[in-house]
């Protein structure tokens, strides 16, 4: 990755800033000089919430090369309550689990690396939220991939805690 | 008098049991466990590292402060495990966080207490009148070599403490310093995986700067160890910070708040900035709270803090420490820790 | 606007073909398509390819491929519109033609995949680099995503796209140059290794190397070339969203739909007249669109065609008698004149054991990326 042109997307992939047309409405993410909606030039800008809602989804067993130990990872297009949709990975969970009308929150992270030297790229990636309410999962639930399994919550009881 | 008016934590969600790292090794769980007092550590994923651990952490604190990012004077990364070797975590994470441009940045190194030095130059910015806030993170992603002692503890994580003058949640009342050269744990450039002293880390080197720097702040400031609420010490393992709270005089029921260290790990410059967020997760005001940081190489900070009446008031608007080491996190096994860690060695 | 006709067509068999560098592929058949009409010269060339530079470090192609035709000084032109390069390179050659700008033009199309680069990462430069391949998207990973809403929407399932594979490869079987030349079976298909969920490796098309060439003169020259030359009525294109992420409606390819419209309006002809098409398949879930896009089936009926046979040799609206992309072969810059080269044959009678019975009017249907560009051609056997 050319280190200018990573530069000059920093406003939308660190703070997500967006734009809205001053004529139609319509949210752009990311920013644009054109409304794809009405061609207006009148755009005002904005700075998407850090959440959403998954649109659709899948989940990629076949990597491109900077991501070659990360598979299987998901992938989904995720709509902002701006109205927004924006293209993320979603972490930190079992990456078959994800389906569309999941809630993610949207947090920072490391997207990609260039090889052993090149620049490190930063962005968002949709986290699930858990609604509401629910209850606290057993330990044994949620692995990342079928190789990630429960660990058995024998070791570390109260008795390892207190000296 | 200037003191923390927001503080933030942020853990990564997967873990790896003790049990797990020691049966790669053909070790026996159970003794290490007892031994280090360590049950499990949190694993940071590809996509984690110092910047995004210190980008949810800040988060924390400016939604606790109530501040507008832009009137952040200082944003200070104290860590020992950098993403660059040249070029800051400090401004990516100012970036993300919608700080500046007008505003000063430094990455902090010093082992372990690298993020309490962080804390202690913004608290000294803020106090000159220099800046009205600065923000301090201490936050590591650290290595721990295959088959060592470290891989056990050696865990990810970071807290982050807004200084400011007005609307504190917790005044510093006295710090002090304690610093002499000890090489007990290094790393060399180019090198992967730090080296350290063995035993040689123990009394010469945690014990004593530790209980140096306590000691000194407790005289400058004229307190006693049970004048305090709640005391926190950096934690390389279950054990130390006991053992050490012990011999200063410090009670079970002190430390227990703090001691965050047996589901967490060792995130080195996290350490002890942690077990303070954890302490002001439930702190009641006028609670007096110590904490005493430890970096290899060697030196320790030592704090003492007086919470007020915005603390319960304003605690609520971020997640607790608690609530990240007991909610939902994910068990890997150790190749996949590997693999994480990049421990493994592929082709470019 | 004259009238266009294509009077010749050559084509290099589609595969891993590493005896063949990307020049040799073409000129192999463009004289073939040369040798077809007994024609000596062109006024122009138009080589549809999308990514010589990335696979093996090669631009200019216009130049080069007009130098080792032994045509050195004709006007030669590169057309890139990702996978629908040569599909729009025909256009261009249909407008040079109609205009009366030119009396014999050559358009073809040629890739060449094998030589060693990273083909996901080539073929992603199609999607939006900065909203789509930063994320590490992949070209299955998008086609996924889109499956996926097509699901959620119609009730299409990963057995429906299964069938589509099927069907293909039945085509294929009987085409001597498919790049897989047997049938599959069901079974194959959804035991097959999982690249995208829900699509599975014989759900994709393949990276493949080859080339494919049409010539096109004025109706009124075509005697000239040959006794049955096949007419072009209509030519329309389209794009839509580059990013899947801004589109109104994740499961329904617009830009198909608006250069159909566009063709269909141009040629005067609706779905319900074509005999014989061949649709984009780069995965099964993209022709399931893509009908219901060319009015084949409705919105979003498209799932069980395959299926039932509708979409096969023998049913109401064959589909893909090559083989498609998935059983023939997929070098990128090629498929959209390969396209023609199965019509054109089809509207001669010349397609053998594939032959679709009295077939006079077909399509071809070309795009490119996720969809974002499209191209469609109306043919008439005259």
């Amino acid at each position: 990755m050319p280190s200018p042109r990573y530069w000059r997307e920093i406003p939308s992939r660190y703070r997500l800033e967006a734009t809205k047309c001053s004529s139609c409405g319509k949210v752009t993410f990311p920013a644009r000089k054109v409304c794809p909606g009405c061609r207006s030039r009148e755009l005002g800008k904005l700075r998407l919430s850090r959440s959403g809602r998954v649109v659709t989804c899948t989940v990629v067993h076949v990597p491109p090369g900077d991501f070659l130990m990360h598979a299987p990872y998901a992938l989904a297009i995720v709509e902002t309550p701006e109205g927004a949709r924006l293209m993320v990975q979603v972490a930190d969970c079992d990456p078959a689990a994800v389906a569309p009308g999941m809630e993610v929150a949207l947090e920072f992270r490391c997207i990609r690396k260039e090889g052993h030297g090149g620049i490190l790229c930063y962005g968002y990636k949709g986290v699930p939220t858990p609604p509401a309410g629910a209850e606290e999962p057993p330990l044994a639930a949620g692995n990342d991939a079928a190789a990630e399994k429960p660990q058995p919550a024998a070791t570390g009881t109260p008795e390892a805690s207190h000296a | 008098m200037a003191g923390i008016v927001g503080y933030g934590a942020y853990i990564p969600r997967k873990r790896i049991t003790t049990e797990e790292i020691a049966r790669q090794w053909g070790k026996d769980p159970g003794t290490i466990s007892r031994g280090l007092l360590l049950q499990e550590k949190s694993v940071p994923g590809f996509d984690e590292d110092t910047i995004t651990i210190s980008v949810a952490a800040g988060r924390g604190a400016l939604e606790r402060a109530g501040v507008d990012p832009s009137r952040v004077g200082a944003v200070y990364i104290g860590s020992e495990s950098h993403p660059y070797a040249v070029k800051p975590s400090g401004t990516v994470v100012a970036e993300a966080l919608g700080i500046g441009p007008e505003v000063h940045v430094a990455d902090f190194e010093f082992a372990c207490k690298a993020g309490t030095e962080a804390m202690f130059v913004a608290l000294a910015l803020v106090e000159s009148g220099r800046a009205d806030y600065a923000l301090a993170i201490g936050a590591d992603t650290s290595q721990g070599a295959p088959d060592d002692a470290l891989e056990f503890s050696a865990s990810a994580g970071g807290a982050a403490y807004l200084f400011g003058r007005e609307e504190l949640m917790a005044e510093v009342i006295e710090t002090y310093s304690f610093t002499t050269d000890t090489p007990d744990f290094w790393r060399r450039e180019g090198e992967f995986y730090p080296r350290h002293g063995g035993r040689f880390t123990g009394e010469p080197a945690y014990f004593k700067h530790v209980t140096a720097a306590t000691r000194g702040l407790l005289q400058k400031s004229g307190l006693a160890p049970e004048d305090f609420r709640y005391a926190v010490f950096h934690m390389p393992n279950g054990k130390f910070p006991l053992a050490v709270g012990g011999q200063l005089g410090f009670t079970r029921e002190q430390l227990e708040t703090g001691w965050v260290v047996p589901t967490m790990g060792n995130t080195y410059s996290g350490s002890s900035p942690t077990g303070l967020a954890a302490i002001l997760d439930v702190a009641d005001p006028d609670d007096l709270i110590l904490i005493t940081s430890f970096g290899s190489g060697a030196g320790s900070d030592s704090f003492a803090l007086r919470a007020t009446d915005l603390l319960p008031e304003r605690r609520g608007r971020a997640q607790a420490v608690r609530a990240m080491l007991d909610g939902e996190h994910r068990y890997v096994t150790y190749g996949q820790y590997a693999k994480y860690r990049e421990k493994i060695i592929v082709n470019e | 606007m004259r009238e266009v006709a294509i009077v010749a067509a050559g084509m290099t068999r589609f595969g891993e073909l590493w005896g063949a560098s990307l020049r040799d592929l073409f000129v192999e058949a463009a004289l073939d398509a040369l040798a077809g009409a007994g024609a000596d010269r062109l006024d122009s060339l138009y080589v549809g390819n999308m990514a010589g530079g990335q696979f093996v470090g090669q631009e200019h192609l216009g130049p080069l491929v007009a130098d080792h035709m032994g045509m050195t000084g004709v006007a030669a032109t590169r057309v890139e519109s990702a996978c629908a390069s040569s599909g729009v390179a025909l256009r261009m050659a249909f407008m040079e033609v109609a205009s009366g700008f030119s009396d014999l033009v050559l358009a073809g199309g040629v890739e060449k995949m094998t030589d060693g680069a990273d083909v996901a990462e080539v073929l992603a430069t199609a999607s939006d680099q900065e909203t789509e391949v930063y994320h590490g998207v992949t070209f299955p990973a998008l086609y996924a995503m889109i499956a996926r809403a097509h699901m959620q929407a119609h009730g299409t399932t990963e057995e429906d796209m299964a069938w589509v594979s099927v069907k293909s490869h039945r085509h294929g079987a009987a085409n001597p140059k498919a790049q897989f030349p047997r049938q599959v079976t069901l079974e194959q298909v959804l035991g097959s290794a999982m690249v995208s969920e829900p699509l599975r490796m014989l759900h994709c098309s393949p990276v493949s190397d080859g080339a494919a060439a049409v010539l096109l003169c004025p109706l009124e020259q075509a005697k000239r070339y040959t006794d049955r030359p096949v007419q072009i009525l209509g030519s329309g294109m389209a794009t839509g969203s580059l990013a899947l992420a801004d589109r109104d409606d994740i499961a329904s390819l617009d830009a198909v739909r608006e250069s159909a419209k566009r063709a269909y309006a141009m040629a005067e002809v609706g779905p319900e007249d074509v005999d014989v098409a061949e649709v984009h398949d780069c995965f099964s879930i993209a022709e399931i669109c893509c009908i219901e896009a060319l009015g084949f089936a409705d919105e979003g009926q498209g799932a069980s065609c395959a299926r039932t046979g509708e979409t096969a040799l023998g049913g109401r609206m064959p589909v893909n008698t090559s083989g498609g992309l998935k059983s023939k072969g997929h070098p990128v810059g090629a498929t959209g004149v390969a396209q023609a080269v199965e019509v054109f044959e089809q509207l001669r009678g010349e397609s053998g054991e594939r032959q679709v019975e009295g077939a006079r009017i077909g399509l071809t249907q070309n795009m490119g990326g996720s969809g974002a560009s499209s191209v469609v051609h109306i043919f008439k056997g005259v």
